[in-house]
Parts: C-alpha cells; structure tokens; sequence
C-alpha cells in the first residue's frame, strides 16, 4: 500500500495543474459567454461560407 | 394556418401576398415593404439558413422600427466622426499592413435568439476588410475588428440596421469592470472548492472504510494530511467570502446566516486541523468542502441572475445621445454630446434624442416626452418650448439653445432623486435572518453549556461531544434552506418571463399590500392603435376598408408615432406627398378604381378639411384624425393607447387577493380615468411629476404599507427605488430597468399574477425547510451532548437533513398550470 505515497502527491500535482489550466481559461475569457457557443456549433456545419 | 402570418416577423399580414418574396422556390407572406427588405438582404446575403434556425420571432418588427428611416443613414454618419468615436474606439498599430486596425463594443438590441447572433456575425464577417466579429448572446454585445480607412464603422452600423437590429456605443464603465472582475473571482472560489470537494471525498472513502475495519496508523495520518492539504484551499480561497460578510455583519451587529456559516465552517476545519496533527478521533474535512462548495454553487448562480439583468442594461450615459450637431458661425460641427455647453445652438433631426436641456430657438415639431412625464402623445413644440434631454424629436427639425448640461439637466435631476429614494429604501425582513440570529446564538450558548458541564463530568471527552454538538447543530440544512428555494422558484420564474435580480423579491412579493402601477406603458400599451373609424357624414361612398386603405398610404410618408398606428403600408401608387409638421400628410392618390386622381388630407380636422369647422363625432381624450378630400370630410379614426393583454385579469385577481391597486401616472388627460374604468381601479392619480410620486409612495409606507410598484418610466425611477419590491416592463428604458428588482421580460402583466404565486410558494417551502432544519436539531442536539452520536453519524446526518431541504425546495422548479391559463 505503499504505493499511496507516491500516488497521492501525484494526483494532487495533477490537480494543481488542471487549476492552474482552468484559471487561465477564466482569465483569457473563455467563460464569459456560456450560451453562444452551445448554439454557433450546430449553425455552422450547414454550408461553408466564406468571404 | 387560417391567418397569413408573415413570414420575417410572424405578424399577421393584412395585404395577402402584396409583398411575396420568393424563398427556395416557395413564395413567402411578409407583411409589410420593411420586412420584405429585411428578408431580401439576409436571402442575398446567403443566409437564409437563419430563419431555419430561429428560435424565436425578431424582437423589433421591421414596421415598427421604420420610423423616420431615411434619417436613419445621415444619423449613422455621425459614428465616422472621430470626435464621436474617441469615446469607444480602440485603434491597433500592425506593423505589416499600411492601415490600422480599429475595435469597438457594440451593444445591439432586438437580439431574440442565437439564430439572431449567428445571421449578425455572418452578415459582418461578409464585409470585406472586417477582421473579426464576435457577437456574445448573454450581454448582447458585438465585438468587432476592422480596417481603418478601408471601411467606415457608420456602413457597419448600417449593415446591422438593414438586419433589422439596433446598434449603440458601449464603453465600459468601472461598474462594468467590477462586475466581470467579481464574476471571474467567483468562478475560481467555486471551481478550486468543487475539485477540492471531489478530492478530499475520495480521500476520505478510505478513511471512512478505515474506521470500521481498522486502518494502520501511518496510512490514516498521511490521507488527513493530504486531505488538509485541499480543505485548507477551500477555507483559506473558497470561503472568504463568507468570512468577510460574516465580519461586516458583527461589525454592524445583526446575526445573519453568514455567522454561523463561518463559525460552523472554521470550528470545524480548526478541529480537523487538531485532530490530524494530534491524531485525534475524527476529522471533517469532507464537510467542510462539500458545504462550502454547496453554498457557494447557490450564490454563484444567484449573482448571474443579477448580472444578467445589469449586463443588458447599461447605464445613464448609454440613454443620452453620444453626438450633437452644433451651429456655429463657421458652419455645422458635430461633437460630442460631452462637449455641450450652456449656450450652443444645436441642431436637433428628427428621430434624434435631445442631448441636454434647452429652449426651442426655431423650427417646429413633436416631441415624446413619454419617458419622462408619462404622456403618450408627443408633445408640440415651437419657438420658446422648454426641452428635456433625453426625450426624442419626432417629426422635424429643431435649432435648440442649451440651457443645461451635465449634473444640471434634468435626467441628473431624476437620478439623485433616485439616489435618495434608494436609501430610503425599507428593507425586506428575511424570514431565514431572523431564525438564523436566533438559534445562532441559541447554539453558542446551549454549546458552552454543554462544554462545561462535560468538563466537570468528564473532561477528556469534553472537547469532542462539544464538537459533535456543533456538528450535528451545524446550521447547514437551515443555511441552505433558503438560497436552494429562492434558487429554483428564480430559475423557473424566468422561464415564465419574470426575471429577478435582487434577493428580496420573493419574500417580498408575498408580503405586499399595495401595488401601484404606472399608466402609459404598464397598464398600457404605450402605443397608439386604431380604435375606431366613423364616416363623416352620411353621403360618404367609401367604405371603411378601403378609407383606412388611404390613410395607411398617406400616414407610411409621415415620422410621428400617430402614424405607426396605420401600420405602415402603401397601398396605391401616390404623387406630391406632403407632410406638415403638427398638422398632417396631403397627397394625391393614383389608379384608384371609381376615382379620379383626386388628392386627400389626413390629420387634424381644420388642416383637412378647412372649408368647415369640424368638431370629432364624440368628445372624448381620444386623438382624432379626419380624412377628407377637396370636396368632402370622408371619415375619422380615432386612435388610443390600447391596454396591455391581460390588464383587467390581472387587476380582478390582485383585487381577490386582497391587494389594494392604484394608478400613479405624470399623464394629465382624462385617457387616465377612461384606463381607470375600464380596469376598475379606484385608486387614481394623474398628472404627477416624478418628486409627487415618490412623495405619494412614501405616505403610503409610512402607514405601514408594503409597496410594490411596476412602471416603464424615467419618470417612474426614483418610486421604484422607494418601492419595497419594483418591478419593470421588459420595454422599459434601461435606467429603469436596473433600477428595479424585478422585469417582466414577456411583457404580459399577468406574469405578475405567476410571480407573486410562486413567491407565496417559495416563501411556504422555505418555512417548511426552516422547520425541518429546526426539528432535526431539537432531536439531534440531546443525542449529541449526552454523548451517543459519534462526529461521524454527524456529519451523515447533517448531509441527509441538507439533502431534504434541497428535494423539498427543487419542487419548486414545477410550474404552475393553473395560473398560465388565466
């Protein structure tokens, strides 16, 4: 069961980053429109325009 | 379908197929040449893919927004001056291109669903030399990118003005600022407590496992350390919140749940703490995150709601104009409204928004004035007519001299009376509050109690029933009892379009006594339709049908609101169309069957039939227009601000609740008593300017009343501030809306009815919780303090006793059928 010692820290580290990760995405903006999004991406498959 | 609906805007089409457009081989109804316009540039556009997206009709009906088009195109012109951009246009230096690049918010109205942000982004993204466009479908506002000197903002504006939408200015203000800045640190507290939660549980499985089938010494200590580890993030990032409102509150000395929150929380981690450094019985750590994590899930979603609502509004210097057009000696300059002084000539175009206060040095025209005084007519104005800034001129041009500017005009009059109400505002009693000041200082004292009788008894054991107590006490099914309800009647309220943005509401709803309402634009429409149309005399041949016919052609050639009432609609070919300010439109009709090219008048009866002096077949507060040609008066229409649908059910069934009802409105004509009447309302006051209502609202609370009052109005704004509970119509000027508690965003008045039942609701299901959370401690804290629960039953019990109380408050979200049907 040793195996915990190593394990634990691990997944903390791992938690750590996933934070670190997830505040990064709130700081550059990727949270501040939770509705278009969910919306855009069945939109845009239908045809291709471009300019 | 049995009605011709249109096919751009759903409304129904009173021309048949005039206007078919041909969409994917099938011709389609529009009702009217501005729909059709409309839906002409999204086909060519490529992007009919819209309306199979769509999920809700256009917010504005192109008709509706016609008004004075043509100045539409000039109005828009003044974005390109850089005077007038300085204020919300970032310009970017990139070093390969030879142009630069220019950014700038815009905040568009009429947004009704995210088919609409799809169709805006695409139309944009078309342009050429348009970098980038983002349009977010929460606040509404377009952020987009483009060449400076290649193409100019105005042909942006105008692009999304062809769509069918509104665009304005935005820079963001400090408020603004906070309010992203306070949306962004909540995110975090919330995402660090819930990994944390997920960590420290599955931490704790082992150990919860461990102590029942033994566990070695080491393994216990490490796996409390590693779950200290995250419980210390929590209480130490997560929950200050908590601990800061907490002290604010001692600090003005009222016992809020926030209190027994912080204590229960930092007892808890505290004696964890001790336990793991001591190897002590037991630890908490897994409640500590988990109910924080709870409480701060309900906050988070509650200070959405209230963004939500802030974020579409804006503020006070959104409502006045961003430009004016000033006469000097070298000619006409625009600048900035912010530039105005005391003294300049302006030049004022029809459909503008008057910048500052001023008098009318030449020209004539209307004025509305609805948002601030109430009046649904606009208001004639000449030479020496004082003028209100803020207020918009309808029909021609005006040369004004400022008087006021700033922090004299009277908006910011208006505003600190605001200001004041709002201080005077009379706080809603939060039944939990006042439970929760009670058996927080019940448990304190019941919990020292214990704590010394068991240190006479038995002090080694002392500590850890102290601690079971508190546990088991823990105010967290009493704390969530509250949010959780208010959380779910919010979120199915505004499904039902009622939003809510202040926490008082609910409770406050079931509490009211009074409600006041404001006339023009509440209980009605704020609007004029037609009512009715009588032939002049009895030799006249036309029929009504084909003399409204003639009207619409002539009345689509004039800007004042009297003629939106006709629908917009040329119905036969026309010649020498000429609109006279404050009188009416002549014309001459082509191609009519039966007549000759005869030409007819429309307006006030001495300007259309002077031969005679002609008096309205019934004297009421009614506007009357005459139609009459060079030989004959042929026939009147009267037009009246129609009510609201569902007015009179809603005002019967506040009526059978025992509310009482009263009308406040600054419209001084006998219109008010015809709504009164037709409403049954007793209670009515009319012509009051905005200090009178307030002073009228202020009476009534110091009887001892409980106010709430709905209004659309600037002039409405300083009542709702007063008003216990304050509620808007969705049409609302955005001042009002952020200052009231509450919008009907579905503008139907009987969303109020679903509203204050479900308060009536949510208030029983909190009590109900309340008294759950009471009961189970009333049982609990003498198992606890004779020593027969173990912390860990505890804690099992406290989140069992948490889980009722959220099941119980989740029936809530169910809506109420037999209301809707009303």
């Amino acid at each position: 069961m040793d195996i915990i010692y190593i394990l634990i820290p691990l997944s903390i580290l791992l938690i750590g980053v996933a934070v670190s990760v997830l505040f990064w995405a709130i700081k550059s903006g990727q949270f501040d429109d939770m509705d278009s999004p969910a919306h855009k991406i069945l939109f845009d498959d239908d045809d291709q325009l471009k300019k | 379908m049995s009605q011709n609906l249109c096919f751009h805007c759903g409304e129904i089409a009173l021309e048949g197929n005039r206007w078919n457009l041909e969409i994917d081989g099938e011709a389609q109804i529009m009702c009217c040449p501005a729909c059709k316009a409309v839906a002409e540039t999204i086909i060519g556009s490529g992007l009919k893919d819209y309306y199979r997206h769509r999920t809700a009709l256009p917010e504005i009906s192109p008709q509706q927004k016609r008004s004075a088009n043509d100045d539409v195109r000039e109005e828009l012109k003044l974005y390109d001056e850089p005077a007038i951009q300085q204020s919300f246009v970032q310009h970017f230096d990139i070093s390969q291109s030879e142009s630069q690049q220019a950014e700038a918010i815009l905040v568009i109205s009429g947004i009704s669903c995210a088919a609409c942000a799809w169709l805006i982004e695409h139309r944009l993204n078309q342009l050429e030399h348009v970098i980038s466009v983002n349009l977010n479908l929460t606040s509404h506002r377009l952020m987009i990118r483009w060449l400076e000197g290649e193409i100019n903002l105005s042909q942006i504006f105008e692009e999304i003005h062809q769509l069918g939408y509104q665009a304005h200015p935005f820079s963001a203000t400090e408020a603004e600022e906070q309010r992203i800045k306070e949306s962004k640190t909540a995110f975090r507290r919330l995402a660090v407590a819930g990994f944390a939660t997920m960590q420290v549980m599955m931490l704790s499985v082992p150990l919860y496992v461990g102590a029942m089938q033994g566990i070695l010494a080491q393994y216990e200590v490490f796996l409390r350390a590693a779950s200290m580890l995250f419980a210390t993030f929590v209480v130490m990032y997560s929950a200050r919140p908590f601990f800061s409102a907490a002290l604010r509150d001692l600090r003005t000395q009222h016992l809020t749940m926030d209190v027994p929150v912080s204590i229960a929380i930092l007892l808890a981690y505290f004696a964890s703490v001790w336990s793991t450094v001591n190897q002590g019985p037991e630890i908490y750590f897994d409640s500590v995150c988990m109910f924080t994590f709870f409480l701060l899930t309900g906050r988070f979603f509650e200070m959405r709601a209230r963004h939500r609502m802030t974020q579409a509004g804006n503020n006070l210097l959104d409502l006045m104009p961003s430009a004016a057009i000033k006469s000097g000696p070298d000619g006409d300059i625009v600048i900035p409204s912010s530039d105005i002084q005391v003294g300049d000539l302006l030049i004022i175009k029809p459909g503008q928004q008057i910048p500052a206060d001023g008098i009318v040095e030449s020209g004539k025209s209307a004025v509305d004035e609805a948002a601030l005084t109430g009046e649904y007519l606009p208001i004639d104005k000449s030479q020496g007519d004082l003028l209100i800034g803020g207020t918009y001129n309808v029909e021609s041009q005006l040369m004004m001299r400022v008087t006021a500017t700033g922090a004299d005009a009277e908006l910011n009059t208006i505003m600190r009376l605001m200001d004041r109400a709002q201080q005077e505002k009379p706080a809603i009693a939060i039944f939990a509050d006042k439970v929760a000041s009670r058996f927080v200082a019940a448990v304190l004292i019941i919990a020292s109690i214990i704590a010394i009788s068991w240190w006479f008894i038995d002090p080694s054991q002392a500590f850890w029933i102290t601690l079971a107590v508190l546990v088991v006490t823990c105010p967290c099914a009493l704390s969530l009892a509250t949010p959780t309800a208010l959380t779910a009647a919010t979120a199915s309220l505004r499904e039902q379009g009622f939003l809510i943005s202040k926490g008082h509401v609910l409770e406050g709803l079931n509490q009211i006594d009074r409600i006041v309402f404001d006339k023009t634009g509440t209980l009605t429409r704020g609007e004029l339709s037609l009512e009715q149309s009588l032939p002049a005399s009895n030799n006249v041949t036309l029929t009504a049908e084909q003399a409204l016919k003639i009207a619409a052609t002539l009345e689509q050639y004039s800007n004042h609101p009297i003629a939106r009432a006709f629908n917009y609609a040329g119905h036969f070919d026309t010649d020498n169309i000429e609109q006279v300010t404050g009188q009416g439109v002549e014309g001459q009709l082509l191609n009519i069957e039966g007549h000759e090219d005869t030409s007819y008048r429309i307006g006030r009866a001495d300007f259309s039939f002077p031969q005679q002096n002609l008096s309205p077949p019934i004297d009421d507060d009614r506007q009357w227009l005459l139609l009459a040609n060079n030989n004959q008066p042929l026939y009147w229409f009267a037009l009246s601000d129609t009510l609201r649908q569902g007015a009179g059910a809603t005002i019967a069934q506040l009526k059978n609740w025992d509310i009482k009802v009263s009308i406040l409105t600054g419209d001084p004509s006998s219109q008010v008593e015809a709504v009164a009447t037709a409403l049954k309302i007793d209670d009515v006051h009319k012509g009051l300017s905005p200090v009178q209502k307030l002073e009228l609202a202020s009476a009534w609370q110091q009887q001892g009343e409980r106010l709430m009052m709905v209004g659309d109005g600037i002039n409405d704004v300083p009542t709702l501030a007063r008003a216990d509970v304050a509620i808007a119509i969705g049409q609302a000027s955005d001042l009002t809306k952020t200052n009231a508690d509450a919008v009907i965003t579905n503008n139907s008045l009987t969303t109020l009815l679903q509203a204050i039942s479900k308060g009536k609701k949510s208030t029983r299901i909190i009590r109900q919780n309340i008294y759950w959370a009471l009961l189970y401690n009333l049982l609990a804290l003498p198992l606890a303090a004779t020593g027969f629960i173990p912390p860990w039953a505890a804690a099992i019990g406290m989140s069992l006793s948490s889980l009722i109380v959220v099941g119980n408050a989740l029936r809530l979200l169910s809506s109420d059928k037999q209301l809707v049907s009303l």
